[in-house]
């Protein structure tokens, strides 16, 4: 394993989580559709898990490997959360559409 | 430790009085628990100790600030039983989430391992927004869990991938060594990269400008209690761990992260108060007053070394301000669909007592004397002085005089205008919770050495 992580060079590695942690900002800055924002907030956590993984390799040490356990334990529970406020959400307005969501301002 | 476990064991128990149908008796029960924990964790105050292979420190930091939480919680449990009367079926619910909330903070600050710090601060949040939705019917209040929920997970991501380049960068989650290899010269360029995104992540968390636009919105959605609970107890947690992580995992922060602290900071109380200024909403009003004493409560992290005691005592006097006001609140605008400054109109003839509270609350935020915040004020600021950073003290001098601006609008509009309505009802527990924390906090204020010596 670790030799083909000398192969590939940990900083590949970083570029990707890198790059799919960008998309998952920019899922979460420019989609308007609620399920498709919490689909980008799992890209970024799981480019985390990627790397966690990764690093863990690169220092022949299992911790990294075991946070990955505690942030998909932890991004389970937050999505659960997040999908029972929408389904409130569409029971109040008939759509998952994050631009209705703007009576509070000021 | 023992705090965390009592805790957790308190909130299974809150769960399980539900099942043997006892909820009138949960409040109570619960205030009575969280009593004894308080005094648990008095009783170990002088003891520093590690368990688990050091993923939870006990120290005198992590003690101190673990009573300041339970004491909030206290009070936050208590103005539960009045505001949830219409609610009695979910009660324990609603008891039980913030106790977990509780166990969240206090691992927030006791971590000495950065996976417990994760799970702290999620366990936090995710209590956070079910508190925030937790009016269902209500589209305000699902907008606000919404928001909270979107902007409080990207913070997480956030703060994640802060967390997984420290351990790439030391090959260690564990603060002490984490510590002792920042020492080192050499450093990849992955851990100041990590440890500024965690920073990014946490300044969310107590929304500092310019990571502060979800805070009015979500602080005027919620339900009042939950607002309450999120301007005291939950700013506070956030600063105390951002205090904490960055003081133990590096002590020696680089001029240039200072000069950031310093423009956010400024930032921050200029924003927040000229914001408030132009806000009728109370609720709202009380939001840009947060992020402004976000502003100050950051001017600690420039001498991180001597400045946990000025931290504790800062975010004492603001946070029991902060109950006293709320409870007002929460009395004033019980049944109303808004927070509007209108429903206090002549509260002063109305309701003189509550009046007074609420005037001597806002006081104590603005910084007047006899009240704690005053004397916060003045021991953050003169730190602040002999640490070097005279321009961001003149700039908070000014935001204090700014501040005064909208907190007398309030008051103005309590003892000079008409009443329009007769307000019934005087529920007891509303008075004792505004009474207390406004008495603890001019106690503050008349002995400041009794809090500033506990982390000396």
């Amino acid at each position: 394993m670790n030799n083909i992580l000398n192969h590939i060079g940990i900083e590949n590695y970083i570029f990707l989580s890198v790059i799919l942690f960008c998309i998952g900002v920019f899922g979460v800055l420019y989609r308007r559709n609620a399920i498709i924002v919490f689909m980008s907030i799992e890209i970024m956590l799981n480019a985390v898990n990627l790397l966690f993984v990764a690093f863990s390799t690169y220092h022949q040490d299992a911790q990294g490997q075991v946070f990955v356990f505690f942030s998909m334990a932890v991004a389970a529970a937050e999505v659960a959360v997040g999908l029972a406020i929408l389904v409130s959400i569409f029971r109040n307005l008939g759509s998952i559409t994050i631009d209705n969501l703007k009576n509070l301002k000021g | 430790m023992n705090t965390l476990i009592a805790i957790i064991g308190l909130g299974v128990l809150c769960l399980l009085f539900e099942i043997f149908n006892l909820r009138k008796a949960i409040v109570p029960i619960t205030i009575l628990g969280l009593l004894g924990v308080l005094g648990l964790t008095i009783s170990e105050f002088n003891s520093t100790e590690s368990y688990y292979n050091n993923m939870i420190v006990v120290s005198k930091f992590s003690s101190t600030f673990s009573s300041l939480f339970i004491v909030l919680t206290i009070f936050l449990v208590a103005l539960g039983h009045n505001f949830y009367e219409n609610h009695q079926s979910k009660i324990s619910d609603y008891i039980a989430i913030k106790i977990f909330l509780l166990a969240g903070a206090v691992a927030m600050v006791s971590f000495g391992n950065l996976a417990m710090f994760f799970l702290g601060i999620e366990v936090l949040s995710i209590a956070l927004y079910i508190l925030a939705a937790s009016d269902r019917m209500n589209l305000k209040s699902n907008e606000a869990g919404m928001k909270y929920f979107l902007m409080g997970s990207f913070a997480s991501g956030i703060i994640l991938f802060g967390i997984c380049l420290i351990y790439g960068a030391m090959g260690s989650f564990d603060v002490t060594e984490i510590s002792e290899l920042s020492q080192s010269a050499e450093l990849p360029v992955w851990f100041p990269i990590g440890i500024v995104l965690v920073t990014i992540g946490m300044l969310f968390k107590v929304a500092a400008v310019p990571f502060h636009f979800w805070a009015p919105d979500v602080y005027e959605g919620s339900p009042a209690l939950t607002t309450a609970l999120m301007s005291t107890l939950a700013k506070v947690v956030a600063m105390a761990t951002l205090h904490k992580l960055l003081s133990v995992m590096n002590a020696d922060v680089s001029e240039s992260f200072k000069m950031v602290v310093v423009i956010i900071a400024m930032a921050s109380m200029t924003v927040g108060n000229i914001m408030a200024l132009r806000q009728t909403n109370v609720k709202r009003m009380l939001a840009f007053s947060g992020i402004s004493h976000a502003g100050f409560m950051l001017m600690t992290l420039l001498s991180l070394s001597t400045s946990a005691g000025s931290l504790l005592y800062y975010a004492s006097a603001y946070s029991l301000a902060g109950i006293a006001a709320f409870s007002v609140i929460l009395y004033v605008c019980k049944n109303r669909d808004n927070e509007d400054i209108v429903n206090f109109h002549g509260l002063g003839k109305t309701n003189p007592l509550l009046a007074a509270i609420l005037t001597a609350a806002l006081l104590s935020m603005a910084g007047i004397p006899i009240f704690a915040g005053f004397f916060a004020k003045l021991v953050l600021f003169n730190q602040t002085i002999q640490a070097g950073y005279l321009a961001l003290v003149i700039v908070a001098v000014v935001n204090s005089i700014i501040s005064v601006g909208y907190y007398f609008k309030l008051i103005l509009a309590m003892y000079n205008k008409e009443p329009n309505e007769e307000r019934k009802g005087t529920p007891v527990i509303i008075y004792a919770v505004a009474v207390i924390a406004i008495v603890l906090n001019i106690a503050l204020g008349l002995f400041p050495s009794f809090v500033l010596d506990l982390l000396a």
